[in-house]
C-alpha cells in the first residue's frame, strides 16, 4: 500500500431530525497537503470530521478514498485504511496509563491487537514505537500516569500520540490546540512538522494565529456549506469571510495582507 | 451495569524468576491440605470449580465490560455434555472436558454473535433471556437430561487411566485443582496479551477502539467463546466431580451466584475470584444452613454493601488499605 491518499467527499448531505447540519458539500484534500477547516461554532466542522470517518452516515452523497467509494465502509475499517482523526472532546482510555493508551493504537496498527499468547510488553519493536510516540509528544515524563491524572492540555496531547500511532495517511485534528495555553499552541505545529510530507493533514481551530501559521490552504464551513476556500492571503481578504467574523474579536483574523 | 469500576491498572513489569516461583508456593499449600484436613476434598473441589468458573466469568466483567447474568447457561452446557457423553459410553475425563469446553464454545459463539452487538442493560436482558432459552430446553428433554430429576447414572473412567474417582474425592481434588491451575496460567497470559489490553480498552471508551480500528464486534466475540469455553470446561469438572448434573447448573441463581462471587472477590483483578469464591460459600454454609430465607436477605445485603461500599469487593479493600498503610510509612 502507497502511502499516500487523497479524501473526497461529493455533494455531501447530513442532517440530525429535520435540522441539515452538512450541504452539499464537495470537498478534496490532497496527499501532503496543509489544509485548515474554519467556521463559526456549530458550523458543522466536527460533523463533518465525523462523516469522514464514518462515525456518522450523510443523507446523501459520497465519501471517496483515492476515488474509492467508501461511504458504505464502516468507521473501524476507514481507520484501519489510513484515515486517523482526534477528538474534539478528549475521547481516552482513562484508566489506562499513558503508554498503554499508545499501546492500544500501535497494536491496531500493526496487526498484533488480536494476539492471545505473548505479553503486550513483550513485543519489543512496538513497545519502542510505542516509547517514541510518548516522547515525540512530551509526554514522556508521564509515561506511566493514568490517563485520567493528566492536566487537560496534556491529555489533548496524548489524543494526539494515539492519532500519530495509527500511522495515517490522512490526519484529521478536530481543534487539538483547545485546552493547551496559546503560549504554547506551538508544539501542535512541531508535532505535525515531524510527520512525513507527504501526510495530508486538515486541522480545525478557531485560534487565527495557529491556523495561519500552520495552513497552505484554508476552506472556510459556514451553515453546513463551504463559503470559500482558497490560500490564506486569500481568506484573510475575503470580505465574505471577515463577515462571517466580524466584530468577533476573539476568532479575529489577522489584518489582510 | 456496566460501570463495575474497574481496578487501578498497575504499572506493567514482568515478574522476576524469583517472583514467579514464589507465586507457585500457595498452590504447592493447597495441594498439601488434603494431608492436614482430610475429609475436606469434596468441599475443596467444589470450591476449585466454582473459581475456575468465576475466572471465566472475569475475563468478560472484569477484562472486557461484559456483564452477563446468564453465564450458567454455559457452565451448564459443559455440564451436560459431559454428563450425557459418559451416559452415552464416551466417559474418558480428558476426552468429554475437551468436548464440553467445545460444545460451550459453540453456544458461546451463537449467542455471543447474535447479542454482542449491544451493551449495558440490553446485554444483561439478552444473556439472561439465552440462559432461560438453555434452561427450559434442557426441563423439556428429559430424555436426555432426565429434565427436573438431573442426569443420573453419570460416571468417568480414571484420568489419564491411572487415576479412578475415589469415594473420598482425592482424584477429584487434585483433577480440579490440576484444571485450575491450568486455566488460571492461561487467564493470566491471556489478560496480558495485546488481546487482552484491546478488552481493557473496550472497556474503558468501546468508541474510541473503534477509532482506532479496532473490529470490537469480533473482539467481543472471541473473548466470548473463550470465556465458554472456560465456563464449560468448569462444569464438565462439576459433572465428572459430583458424577451428576442437576438442572441447577443452568439456572438463574448460578448466573447470580457467580457474578456475586466475582463481584465480592473483586472483578478485574484476576485474584478476585479465588477471594470472593470461599467467602461466599463460607457465608453461604454459616446462614443458608440456618435458615434459607436469612440467605437470600444475606446475599442481597452483600450485594448491595459490595456495590455502596466497597466497588473493587473484598481485593479493593485490601489494595485501598495497602495504600493507606503505605501513604502512613512514607
Ligand atoms: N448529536 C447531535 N444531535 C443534534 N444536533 C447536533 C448533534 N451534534 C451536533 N449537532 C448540531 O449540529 C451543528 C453542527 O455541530 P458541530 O459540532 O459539527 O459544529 P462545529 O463546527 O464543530 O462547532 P464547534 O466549533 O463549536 O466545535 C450544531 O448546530 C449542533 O448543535
Ligand atoms: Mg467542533
Amino acid at each position: 500500500m502507497t502511502g499516500t491518499a487523497t479524501l473526497e467527499t461529493q455533494s455531501l448531505n447530513m442532517s440530525f431530525g429535520s435540522v441539515p447540519i452538512i450541504n452539499d458539500v464537495t470537498f478534496t484534500l490532497r496527499p501532503g497537503e496543509r489544509r485548515a477547516l474554519i467556521g463559526p461554532n456549530g458550523a458543522g466542522k466536527t460533523t463533518f470530521v465525523n462523516l469522514l470517518t464514518g462515525r456518522l452516515h450523510p443523507s446523501s452523497g459520497s465519501v471517496l478514498l483515492n476515488g474509492h467509494d467508501i461511504t458504505e465502509v464502516g468507521e473501524a475499517r476507514r481507520i484501519r485504511m489510513g484515515i486517523g482523526r482526534t477528538f474534539q472532546i478528549t475521547s481516552l482510555f482513562p484508566k489506562l496509563t499513558v503508554r498503554e493508551n499508545v499501546f492500544l493504537a500501535v497494536a491496531e496498527c500493526e496487526g498484533i491487537a488480536s494476539r492471545l499468547f505473548r505479553s503486550a510488553f513483550h513485543h519489543g519493536a512496538q513497545v519502542a514505537r510505542v516509547d517514541e510516540l510518548v516522547h515525540r509528544v512530551g509526554l514522556g515524563d508521564v509515561a506511566n500516569t493514568q490517563a485520567q491524572f493528566l492536566p487537560y492540555g496534556r491529555q489533548r496531547l496524548l489524543e494526539i500520540a494515539i492519532a500519530l500511532a495509527l500511522r495515517p495517511k490522512i490526519l484529521l485534528l478536530d481543534e487539538p490546540a483547545a485546552g493547551i495555553p496559546t503560549a504554547e499552541s506551538h508544539v501542535i505545529l512541531d508535532i505535525i512538522a515531524t510527520l512525513p510530507k507527504e501526510i495530508a493533514v486538515l486541522l480545525i481551530d478557531h485560534d487565527m494565529d495557529l491556523v495561519f501559521r500552520f495552513a497552505q490552504q484554508i476552506s472556510v464551513l459556514v451553515q453546513g456549506s463551504i463559503l470559500v476556500e482558497g490560500a490564506p492571503r486569500d481568506i484573510a481578504a475575503d470580505p465574505r469571510v471577515r463577515e462571517v467574523y466580524l466584530g468577533d474579536s476573539k476568532h479575529g483574523l489577522p489584518a489582510a495582507a | 451495569m456496566t460501570t463495575i469500576p474497574a481496578p487501578p491498572v498497575a504499572v506493567i513489569a514482568a515478574p522476576s524468576g524469583l517472583a514467579r516461583l514464589l507465586q507457585l508456593v500457595p498452590w504447592f499449600v493447597v495441594a498439601g491440605l488434603p494431608l492436614v484436613l482430610p475429609g475436606y476434598e469434596p468441599l475443596a473441589m467444589q470450591v476449585f470449580v466454582m473459581i475456575l468458573f468465576a475466572l471465566s466469568l472475569d475475563l468478560l466483567v472484569g477484562y472486557a465490560g461484559i456483564v452477563t447474568l446468564g453465564h450458567a447457561g454455559l457452565f451448564g452446557m459443559g455440564a451436560y455434555t459431559a454428563g450425557i457423553l459418559s451416559v452415552h459410553g464416551v466417559t474418558d475425563p480428558i476426552v468429554t472436558a475437551l468436548a464440553a469446553m467445545v460444545v460451550a464454545a459453540l453456544t458461546g459463539l451463537v449467542f455471543g454473535a447474535a447479542m454482542l452487538r449491544t451493551k449495558g442493560l440490553t446485554l444483561l436482558m439478552l444473556t439472561m433471556a439465552a440462559a432461560f432459552l438453555l434452561y427450559e430446553i434442557a426441563n423439556k428433554a428429559t430424555g436426555l437430561t432426565g429434565g427436573e430429576d438431573g442426569l443420573q447414572g453419570v460416571s468417568f473412567t480414571p484420568v489419564l487411566g491411572l487415576f479412578a474417582f475415589d469415594f473420598r474425592g482425592k482424584t477429584a481434588f487434585f483433577y480440579s485443582l490440576v484444571a485450575l491451575f491450568l486455566v488460571f496460567t492461561f487467564v493470566r497470559i491471556l489478560i496480558n496479551s495485546p488481546f487482552g489490553w484491546s478488552l481493557r480498552g473496550i472497556r474503558e471508551n468501546d468508541a474510541r477502539m473503534v477509532a482506532i480500528g479496532c473490529p470490537i464486534l469480533q473482539r467481543r466475540v472471541v473473548a466470548y467463546v473463550i470465556s465458554a469455553a472456560l465456563a464449560g470446561l468448569a462444569g464438565a469438572l462439576q459433572a465428572q466431580t459430583t458424577q451428576f448434573v442437576a438442572l441447577h447448573s443452568l439456572s438463574f441463581e448460578l448466573s447470580g451466584n457467580i457474578l456475586i462471587m466475582l463481584i465480592l472477590g473483586g472483578s478485574g483483578r484476576l485474584y478476585g475470584a479465588f477471594v470472593g469464591v470461599p467467602a461466599f460459600m463460607f457465608a453461604q454454609d454459616l446462614l443458608a444452613k440456618q435458615d434459607p430465607a436469612n440467605w437470600f436477605l444475606g446475599q442481597g445485603i452483600i450485594l448491595i454493601a459490595m456495590v455502596m461500599l466497597a466497588p473493587g469487593g473484598m481485593l479493593g479493600i485490601a489494595e485501598r488499605a495497602m495504600a493507606a498503610i503505605k501513604r502512613r510509612l512514607s
